[in-house]
């Protein structure tokens, strides 16, 4: 075993994705029990910016595959490059975002590679790597090892702290994109609804206020006033999403997004499983809800069993007078 | 067209704080919980449905369904339980849970495809036991096809679909030509997430997956099951991921109730220290 290769995550405008960090710090923590050095990969129509931000991470090298056609992230153009880049390396590591968990598996499976998804820790024993999963909604943590010559993992997030800059300038590596397969010439980029937002991105964010389908079709109209009182991000429970009042990418929970703030405040939200699965990781947790025996008060720090339309307005008036 | 949805069962997903982890950590003990089929393979069922039919009329189907798992003699409920709701037919492979890993999984239907040559395959996004999120974007690899993971929207066009995902950012829309690989996610099965091309623009289906009646219940018992074995869809399968142990992960205690809040504005500034 040798060599880890970490796949980075650009923006839209090519800037590197501060999601990538937690994988460089996962490939640090495995680098000692695979030997060797840590390379990154970055793939757009347009790497410069990323490559110079990665540049003092610490990597022996940075490659670079530039193309017209990685300008919109899609597996099927970008799988063969990296599978490419992999050559001579035994870890191929990203972070579990969207484009990690899209890309990481196709990777895995053009180098028949083993996967381990959505890790929460690395460790060693007798020379391996063992790999910590979170499964069963985050109700059992499984480790496993992979016994293929490359292993491929994603990285959960929440569980890396970002990898900090160690110094040094890694040289910058330009390499042609690889061919690509039948598959490339079948897929198009047809657009990306963005939600345009100015607060902070769920997963990165240190307050998340979350609402569930309680809050009914006044969710923007309760959640938003709470968010902006602390710059939070707003977050939502699948029920929530499921009914329409709050959309798809709001979703905290299991298979939605996994966040782990300083302070989580759950408004209206019974507690799932599901739900708890993606933010029990929380420093401090706040349930408002009007149902005592809400399963979510099992796991709140702070319980406030209150009618939320009161609740909510008061809290953001108080937080607010403390903002000023 | 032809759809395969490949389906998983898994231990009552709602119950999932049930489980128990064996002595010593050996095993992950799923006793006293129901098999229920994975949810979001179910909304793939439901969607490779909604695209071989014009949501008028549920029991014309205008394709084929296949429906496929690999597991024991027991799982062969699950395929039964999507016959009754509209599938065509039933492919078990014969097989363990403990035989199988993501890899394996996505060789052994590998082998269904290339015998059953379907237009489209459907699956759920992730099997929400093991959380993996792999098999299907390993599959389409394989097949060399392109594919469009976690779907919340599908439309059919001449010879494509046109499919909205849900990612990090928003929803972001796919064009991929047939044959293709579609990964689906929850909002799949809301009332006008799928339109086949004769489905009426405007159409409304119910929120949700369908039930099955009791006629088609009964019915269902006599489609097509074909059952196969792992090794002559996959010769020489061995496993590569590897469960050393399993471990129940540290709980959260319950904290404390505040009155009102005033009182959880001062805990949070001042015990807490978060604000």
């Amino acid at each position: 075993m040798a060599n880890v290769l970490v796949v980075a995550e650009l923006s839209e405008d090519g800037k590197l994705k501060k999601s990538t960090l937690s994988a460089i710090a996962f490939a640090r923590q495995a680098l000692p029990t695979v030997g060797g050095t840590l390379a990154i990969v970055v793939l757009g129509a347009s790497t410069a910016t990323a490559t110079a931000e990665l540049a003092s991470y610490g990597a022996a090298k940075i490659i670079a595959v530039e193309d017209p056609s990685l300008a919109q992230y899609t597996a099927e153009h970008y799988a063969p490059s990296v599978a490419a880049a992999a050559q001579g390396v035994s870890l191929v590591v990203a972070t579990a975002t969207s484009f990690g968990k899209d890309l990481l598996p196709r990777v895995a499976a053009r180098l028949d590679a083993a996967y381990a998804g959505d890790c929460s820790g690395v460790s060693a024993e007798g020379g391996k790597l063992v790999y910590k999963r979170p499964m069963f909604a985050g109700n059992a943590s499984g480790f496993c090892t992979l016994d293929t010559p490359v292993q491929v993992a994603t990285v959960r997030q929440s569980e890396f702290t970002p990898a900090e800059p160690s110094g040094g300038s890694s040289p910058v590596e330009k390499v042609a994109k690889a061919a690509v397969g039948a598959a490339a010439a079948r897929v198009q980029f047809v657009g990306l609804e963005a939600v345009k937002s100015a607060r902070p991105e769920l997963t990165e964010a240190k307050v998340v206020v979350s609402g569930g389908r309680a809050l009914k079709e006044k969710f923007f109209e309760v959640m938003e006033p709470l968010a902006d009182a602390v710059g939070a991000a707003i977050g939502a429970s699948r029920a929530a999403v499921d009914a329409g009042y709050a959309p798809g990418d709001f979703q905290v929970g299991q298979t939605g997004k996994i966040v782990a703030p300083q302070l989580y405040v759950a408004v209206g939200i019974s507690g799932a499983i599901q739900h708890i699965a993606g933010m029990k990781s929380s420093k401090v947790i706040v349930a408002i809800n009007k149902d005592p025996e809400a399963p979510i008060f099992q796991i709140a720090d702070y319980g406030l069993v209150a009618d939320l339309f009161q609740a909510v307005p008061a809290l953001t008036a108080e937080l607010k007078k403390r903002h000023g | 067209m032809k759809v395969l949805v490949a389906l998983k069962r898994v231990a009552d997903p709602d119950n999932a704080n049930k489980v128990k982890i064996a002595a010593g950590g050996a095993a992950v003990d799923t006793t006293g919980l129901e098999w229920k089929p994975n949810p979001f393979d179910e909304y793939a069922l439901e969607a490779a449905l909604r695209l071989t039919e014009n949501g008028k009329a549920p029991k014309q189907r205008l394709g084929e369904v296949v429906v496929v798992t690999l597991g024991p003699k027991e799982v062969e409920q699950t395929l039964r339980a999507a016959l009754a709701t509209g599938a065509d037919r039933a492919i078990r492979v014969d097989v363990t849970d403990d035989q199988l890993d993501g890899r394996l999984v996505a060789k052994a239907l590998q082998a269904i495809v290339a015998a059953e040559k379907p237009d489209v395959v459907l699956m759920g996004k992730q099997a929400v036991d093991g959380d993996s999120n792999q098999v299907g974007q390993r599959l389409a690899e394989l097949l060399d096809w392109p594919m469009a993971t976690f779907a919340a929207t599908i439309k059919e066009e001449d010879g494509a679909l046109l499919v909205g995902r849900e990612v990090d950012g928003g929803v972001l829309t796919l064009r991929v030509k047939l044959p293709a690989l579609v990964t689906v996610d929850l909002r799949i099965v809301a009332p006008h997430s799928v339109f086949s091309k004769v489905t009426e623009a405007g159409f409304k289906y119910n929120d949700g997956v369908r039930f099955a009646p009791l006629p088609a219940i009964m019915a269902a018992k006599k489609k097509p099951l074909d059952v196969k074995t792992l090794a002559e869809l996959v010769p020489g399968a061995a496993l590569t991921t590897r469960y050393l142990k399993f471990e129940r992960p540290a709980q959260r205690a319950a904290g404390v109730k505040v009155k009102d809040v005033s009182e959880l504005v001062e805990k949070l500034a001042n015990v807490a220290k978060v604000i």
